[in-house]
C-alpha cells in the first residue's frame, strides 16, 4: 500500500502509524456529556468501502494525514493534512498509476 | 546407457554426464536433467511413502505441483525437506534422501497403516486427540503419549537443526510491466511491452523460459517450440529495459501490485560463484502485472490412482520430449479429454508402445481417432479404469465399461499389461495469483474449470491483465494472440499491426467431459500428499461438513505443501455430487500466498540473529568499566548493579541502596524520555495534558506531573521543568517516551492545530544523573561552580544552571529515592565527563554508583509508582494520585475517569506488602484472604513490585489490592502456586519509608 503524503511523496505504508478513525469528533474539553465523550473514545465506524482515517507519517515528516482508504480494495481515493483540513495537492487516483 | 533414456531429442546436453546420490545409492544423469527425470531414466520407480497410509508413491508430474516425489535434500550438515523431485536440477555431488519411511523405502513397516485404512479416515486427529472420555484411562494424558507416536507415523521431511550457513539476499524492483511466467503467451506478452519500450520483469519459475513450448513437439514460427522460445528469450536478454528473471517464482500478490518472487540463484550449482545468495527474494512493484500462468492438468479419481507408474498425461510427453525419458515401455492412457491423445503420438515416437487409450466418452472425434492410429493405440472409447497393479511399480490396470452420464460400470474387467498409465482429467487454470489479488473465479461448465474473471479484472490497486492458458484459452496459437494483446495494453499501447507467429498443432477440443471420479472398490485418492481418498470427502458430507473451507479443514484436502494445486477441483466435484449442487453452488476456496513454499532464509534475508537497534547511554563505556551487569530495558541498556567479586544480585543492590541511604548514591537516568515543550501556548497545553496544572509552574521551577488516557486511565507521570516562560523541559518514563510523543503531537496536530507550541524529542540530547542521599548536597558544593545548591538557591523542586568541570549543567533538585536528591542534566557529548567529575567529587563522601535494582529498591520502599502500577488497568485513584486531579480545568480524560465502574468501591488499589515470614515475594504472586494451596481461589489483588528492603530488613512489595487502604494493617496470604510460595503478609500502606518525607525535603 502506498499513502501519499502532502510533504514527502508517494511512500510504502511500513512508514506511517495508523491512528485511528477519522471520523470521532472530540467533544469540547469541559463538557460533561458522557455519551458524546463515550462515542468519541470508544465507537467507531466499520464500513465496507470508503473510510476517513488518520495516519501519522511517523517514519517521515511525523505530519498527520487524514487518509480515505477503501477497507475493501484499500484504494486510496485522498490524502490530506489532518491539521486545519488543507487538502492535499497531490489528490491521487488508485495507486501504482502515478 | 540408461534403461529409461531414449537414444535422441530432449533439451538435455547429452555429453555431460552427472553424478548425483539418491537414498545413498549413486546415480548418473545429464545437464538439463531435474532429479525426477534423471531418476526416471535410470528405472526408479519409487519415489517416497505417502503421507499418512505409507503407500509407495512415484513421480505424479514434472513439475512445481508435484504432491508425491518429494525428498529431502542435504548439504552439508544442512537438510531441507519436502522438495519436488520435479523441480530439483541435478548437479555434480546433489544428495537427496526420500521421505516418510522406516527403515527403507523400499521395507516401510508403516505401510501395514493402509490395512487400518478405516481407523485413519477423515476427521482421524478429531477423533482420535479428544481423548478416553470414559473407562480407566479417562483423565490420564495416556493419549498425549500415543500421539506422540501416531504423529511420528505421519509426516513429511524432518526438518534439521543444524544452523543454515547459506546467505539470502532481499531485492526491491520496480517496473512498468511484470510478467508471470514464460510460455508463449508470458514470451510474447514480455516481448510486446518491450518492444514498447516499457520496463519489463519475465519471472519463470522453470530455469528455461518458454513453458509449453519445451515439450508440447508444436511447431511455432516454422520451428520447434523450443527454439523459438530460446530465441524469443535471447531477442529479450538483449533489452536494455527488460530484466529476466529465471528459477523465480512469483509467489504473492499484494496491494498496490507489489508482488513478491522468490529466486534460487544457486540450488542447481554445485560451486555458488563468489558473493551469490542461496536464495533471493525480490519485492516487486509493478505498474501492471500480466497473468500467463498456464494451466494445470488434473488426474482422474480412481481406485489405485497413486500407484507408482501412474502419472498425469502431459508429465510423460514432458519427459520424453524435454528430458529424453520414457515413463514406460508399454503406456497406457486414460483421459476424459483430447490433450492426451498428442501425449500418447510423443511418447509413441519417442519409442514406447501405447498399448491402449481409454477414454470415459462414448463418441470420439475422428481427428482423435486417427492420433490413436498413429500411436498404434488401441482405443477403448466409453471404458474406464477400475484398478491398478503392482507393488513398487505398475504392472497392469483393470478397465471396464463405462457410462459416464450415470457412472455406471458394466460388463467384465478386462486386465490390460502395462508399466505406465497416463491420466488427463482435464485442465485447471493457475489463477493462484489472482485469487490473491481479489478476483473471484467463474465456472465454467465447457473448461469444467475455474476461470479468472473476465474480459479483465479491474482490482483498483491490482492491476492485472490475464493471458493464454490461465485465461482458458488451452492452445499455443490463443496463448501468442492474447499474450501479444496483454503485453500491449500492459504498455499502454494500442493493438498493432504485424502477424503473428505461426503454429502447426495437433488437434484437438479443449473441453473435456464432465467426469472427476470413477467409483469403484479401493481406495481412490484426490489429495495425494494428504492422502485424502474420495471415500473421505464423502464421509465428510454424511457427518453434515457442508461447506467447502469445512470440508478442506475436516479432511486437510489441499491443505499439504501442495496447497492442493492439482486436488481441489476433483475434491470440489466429488463434494459437490455429495450435496447434489452443481459446482458453482459449492464454490472454492480462496488462494493465499504463498503460491509455493517459500524459504524461510529469503524472507529474513540480511536480517537476522539479534537485529534489535541497541540504545546506549554516554555513560554505557563507564558503567561496563566499572562492573556493571547490564540489563537490556525495551532498547535500552542500562546497569542493573555494579557487583563486587563474590557479591549475588541481591548483596549488591542491598549494599548499593544501603550506601545511598547512609552516604549518597548515583544513577544514570538517561534514559528518561525528554521532550522539549516550547511556544507561546505551551503552559496552556501542558494543563491539558497533565492532570494537574503546570500554568501556575514558576520559571525555574519542576513539577511532577500524572497524565491520563483518553478513557481515564492513567497513561504515564514525569516531572516536567520550566526553563522559561514559553519553554519547558517534560520528563516521561523510558518506556513510555515514544507513546507520549507521539500522543502530544497527534493532539497538537488533530485535535488543538489552534495551540501555538511546538514538541520535540530530545532524549538522546541530555545525559541525566541523579545523585542522591545525605551527602548528595556537600558533593555537589563540592564540583559545581557558577550557582550555590543550598536550601535557599536550590529549593525542593528548584532548578539552577552551573558548571561541572567546566561544562554547563542543569541542577533539579527532585528525589526518586526519598533521599534529598538531585538530577543533573548536561549536553549528551559530555556525559562521562561531567559522570566521572561526579565520581571524584564524591570519593570523599562515600558515592557508590547504584544500578535498576537499588533504584527500584528505593522506589518500593517510598511507594513510588512506575509501569508495573501504571499498567493502562489503574486510574489516579487507584494509585492514590488523586491529589493532583485538578478540579479547576479540564484535562485529557477528565470526563471519563470518574464513571462508575472507575470509581468502584472494589477495584485493585495500590497497598504495601510485608512477608511475616521473612521470605522473598513474588512479582506476579497473588494475595488471598484464605490460604488454599491445593485449590487456590478467590484473589484479592497482585503483587506488582518486590524487593528486600535494606532500610525497613523485611522483604517487602508493592501490590494491587481489592479494598486497598481500609485493609491496612490487616493480614492476608500471598499464594502463588506456579512457584510454590504461599505465606502470610500484612498489608500496609505503600509509603514504607520516610512517609513524611522528611530525608528528601532535608
Amino acid at each position: 500500500m502506498l499513502i501519499t503524503c502532502p510533504y514527502c511523496g508517494p511512500r510504502d505504508v511500513i512508514e506511517f502509524t495508523y491512528q485511528g478513525d477519522g471520523n470521532r469528533e472530540r467533544p469540547q474539553p469541559a463538557s460533561q456529556n458522557l455519551d458524546a465523550w463515550n462515542a468519541y473514545v470508544y465507537d467507531r465506524l466499520n464500513p465496507a468501502g470508503d473510510h476517513n482515517e488518520i495516519w501519522q507519517h511517523s517514519g517521515g515528516c511525523r505530519a498527520h494525514l487524514r487518509v480515505v482508504r477503501n477497507t475493501l480494495t484499500h484504494e486510496i481515493s485522498s490524502t490530506a493534512f489532518a491539521r486545519g483540513g488543507h487538502k492535499s495537492t497531490a489528490r491521487h487516483k488508485a495507486e501504482g498509476k502515478s | 546407457m540408461s534403461p529409461r533414456r531414449t537414444d535422441a531429442g530432449g533439451r538435455i546436453d547429452r555429453l555431460r554426464t552427472i553424478r548425483f546420490t539418491f537414498d545413498g545409492a549413486s546415480y548418473t544423469g545429464h545437464a538439463g536433467d531435474t532429479l525426477a527425470s534423471a531418476l526416471l531414466a535410470n528405472g526408479v520407480t519409487l519415489f517416497g511413502r505417502s503421507f499418512k497410509y505409507h503407500r509407495p508413491r512415484g513421480v505424479l508430474t514434472s513439475g512445481v505441483e508435484e504432491p508425491n516425489a518429494l525428498v529431502t535434500v542435504l548439504r552439508g550438515e544442512v537438510r531441507e525437506p519436502n522438495i519436488a523431485a520435479t523441480m530439483i536440477e541435478i548437479h555434480d555431488g546433489l544428495t537427496a534422501v526420500s521421505q516418510n519411511r522406516f527403515p527403507s523405502l523400499a521395507w516401510d513397516v508403516s505401510a501395514i497403516n493402509q490395512l487400518g485404512g478405516k481407523l485413519l479416515s477423515a476427521g482421524f486427529y478429531y477423533k482420535t486427540f479428544m481423548g478416553p472420555v470414559f473407562g480407566p484411562l479417562k483423565g490420564t494424558r495416556f493419549w498425549m503419549f500415543c500421539e506422540h507416536f501416531i504423529r511420528r507415523a505421519a509426516g513429511l521431511g524432518r526438518a534439521g537443526t543444524a544452523p543454515d550457513t547459506a546467505r539470502y539476499e532481499r531485492m526491491n524492483a520496480f517496473c512498468d510491466v511484470l510478467v508471470v511466467g514464460s510460455g508463449p503467451a508470458g514470451l510474447m506478452a514480455a516481448k510486446a511491452a518491450a518492444d514498447q519500450g516499457a520496463r519489463v520483469i519475465l519471472a519463470e519459475l522453470e530455469p528455461h523460459f518458454g513453458g509449453s513450448a519445451n515439450w508440447s513437439g508444436e511447431v511455432i514460427d516454422d520451428m520447434p517450440g523450443a527454439d523459438w522460445a530460446a530465441r524469443a528469450a535471447g531477442q529479450l536478454e538483449g533489452h536494455d529495459n527488460v530484466r529476466l528473471l529465471p528459477r523465480t517464482t512469483v509467489w504473492g500478490y499484494y496491494d498496490g501490485n507489489t508482488l513478491a518472487a522468490l529466486e534460487r540463484v544457486t540450488d542447481h550449482k554445485e560451486n555458488p560463484g563468489k558473493g551469490e545468495p542461496r536464495h533471493r527474494y525480490w519485492a516487486i512493484r509493478a505498474k501492471t502485472v500480466v497473468l500467463a500462468t498456464g494451466s494445470f492438468e488434473r488426474p482422474l479419481v480412481f481406485p489405485g490412482n497413486d500407484r507408482p507408474g501412474v502419472m498425469l498425461a502431459y508429465a510423460g510427453e514432458r519427459y520424453a520430449n524435454e528430458y529424453g525419458v520414457l515413463p514406460g515401455d508399454r503406456i497406457a492412457l486414460f483421459t476424459n479429454n483430447d490433450s492426451a491423445y498428442r501425449a500418447a503420438l510423443a511418447l509413441k515416437k519417442a519409442g514406447a508402445a501405447i498399448v491402449a487409450i481409454i477414454d470415459v466418452r462414448p463418441e470420439l472425434s475422428s481427428e482423435m481417432r486417427k492420433l490413436a492410429g498413429e500411436a498404434e493405440a488401441e482405443i477403448l472409447s466409453g471404458h474406464a479404469v477400475v484398478a491398478t497393479e503392482g507393488g513398487k511399480a505398475l504392472s497392469g490396470l483393470k478397465v471396464q465399461r463405462f457410462d459416464m452420464v450415470s457412472g455406471a460400470l458394466t460388463g467384465d474387467a478386462r486386465s490390460i499389461h502395462a508399466d505406465c498409465l497416463l491420466m488427463s482429467g482435464g485442465w485447471s487454470p493457475t489463477i493462484h495469483l489472482a485469487s490473491q489479488a481479489g478476483a473471484r473465479a467463474e465456472w465454467n461448465a465447457a473448461r469444467q474449470a475455474f476461470l479468472p474473471p473476465r474480459p479483465t479484472q479491474r482490482w483498483p490497486t491490482q492491476q492485472w491483465i490475464g493471458a493464454g492458458a490461465f485465461t482458458g484459452s488451452f492452445s499455443t496459437a490463443e496463448a501468442i494472440a492474447e499474450g501479444r494483446a496483454a503485453g500491449l495494453s500492459a504498455a499502454g499501447a494500442a493493438g498493432a499491426l504485424s502477424a503473428l507467429p505461426s503454429v502447426e498443432a495437433a488437434p484437438g477440443d479443449p473441453d473435456p467431459a464432465p467426469v472427476f471420479e470413477i467409483r469403484a472398490k479401493g481406495k481412490s485418492f484426490v489429495d495425494f500428499q494428504h492422502d485424502v481418498t474420495a471415500e473421505d470427502v464423502r464421509l465428510a458430507h454424511r457427518e453434515g461438513f457442508v461447506s467447502v473451507e469445512h470440508l478442506k479443514r475436516y479432511t486437510t484436502l489441499g491443505m499439504a505443501t501442495d496447497q492442493g494445486k492439482i486436488s481441489n477441483i476433483p475434491g470440489l466435484a466429488i463434494m459437490a455430487e455429495a450435496l447434489g449442487k452443481p459446482i458453482p453452488e459449492v464454490g472454492t476456496t480462496r488462494f493465499r500466498p504463498p503460491f509455493s513454499a517459500v524459504s524461510i532464509g529469503s524472507l529474513a534475508a540480511e536480517r537476522f540473529g539479534d537485529i534489535k537497534p541497541e540504545r546506549l547511554t554516554p555513560m554505557h563505556d563507564w558503567h561496563i568499566a566499572n562492573g556493571a551487569t547490564m540489563y537490556s530495558a525495551g532498547l535500552w541498556y542500562r546497569p542493573m548493579i555494579y557487583g563486587h567479586a563474590g557479591e549475588t544480585i541481591e548483596q549488591a543492590y542491598v549494599r548499593e541502596a544501603k550506601a545511598t541511604r547512609e552516604s549518597a548514591g548515583i544513577v544514570d537516568v538517561s534514559t528518561l524520555g525528554k521532550i522539549a515543550v516550547q511556544g507561546p501556548d505551551a503552559a496552556e497545553f501542558l494543563d491539558r495534558v497533565y492532570t494537574n496544572m503546570f500554568s501556575t509552574l514558576a520559571v525555574g521551577k519542576a513539577r511532577y506531573g500524572l497524565m491520563l488516557r483518553e478513557d481515564g486511565l492513567a497513561f504515564d507521570d514525569g516531572t516536567t521543568w520550566r526553563l522559561g516562560e514559553q519553554d519547558f523541559l517534560m520528563t516521561t518514563t523510558t518506556a513510555n517516551a515514544g507513546k507520549v510523543m507521539q500522543h502530544l503531537e497527534y493532539f497538537l496536530d488533530v485535535i488543538w492545530p489552534e495551540l501555538k507550541v511546538h514538541v520535540t524529542s530530545v532524549t538522546d540530547e541530555w545525559a541525566g544523573a541523579a545523585i542522591g542521599g545525605p551527602k548528595a548536597r556537600p558533593i555537589l558544593a563540592a564540583c559545581v561552580t557558577g550557582t550555590a545548591v543550598d536550601n535557599a538557591a536550590l529549593p525542593f523542586m528548584g532548578i539552577v544552571r552551573g558548571k561541572i568541570s567546566g561544562v554547563p549543567v542543569m541542577i533539579c533538585r527532585l528525589s526518586f529515592s526519598g533521599e534529598m536528591a538531585f538530577e543533573v542534566y548536561c549536553g549528551a557529548g559530555y556525559g562521562t565527563h561531567v559522570w566521572e567529575a561526579l565520581i571524584e567529587a564524591g570519593k570523599p563522601f562515600g558515592l557508590v554508583a547504584y544500578g535498576l535494582e537499588a533504584l527500584g529498591t528505593m522506589r518500593i520502599e517510598k511507594g513510588h509508582v512506575t509501569g508495573a502500577e501504571i499498567d493502562g488497568r489503574t486510574t489516579a485513584r487507584d494509585l492514590h494520585l488523586d491529589w493532583m486531579l485538578s478540579k479547576k480545568k479540564p484535562f485529557i480524560g477528565s470526563a471519563m475517569m470518574d464513571r462508575e465502574g472507575l470509581i468502584a468501591p472494589d477495584r485493585l488499589e495500590l497497598v504495601g506488602l510485608i512477608a511475616l515470614d521473612n521470605r522473598p515475594l513474588n512479582g506476579g504472586a497473588h494475595v488471598v484472604e484464605v490460604l488454599d494451596e491445593a485449590n487456590p481461589h478467590d484473589s484479592i489483588g497482585h503483587i506488582t513490585a518486590c524487593c528486600y528492603s535494606p532500610a525497613l530488613g523485611k522483604h517487602i512489595a508493592l501490590a494491587l489490592v481489592k479494598g486497598g487502604k481500609a485493609r491496612h494493617g490487616s493480614r492476608a496470604f500471598v499464594s502463588d502456586p506456579l512457584r510454590n510460595r504461599f505465606g502470610p503478609i500484612e498489608i500496609v500502606s505503600n509509603h514504607f519509608y520516610d512517609p513524611d518525607g522528611s530525608r528528601m525535603h532535608g
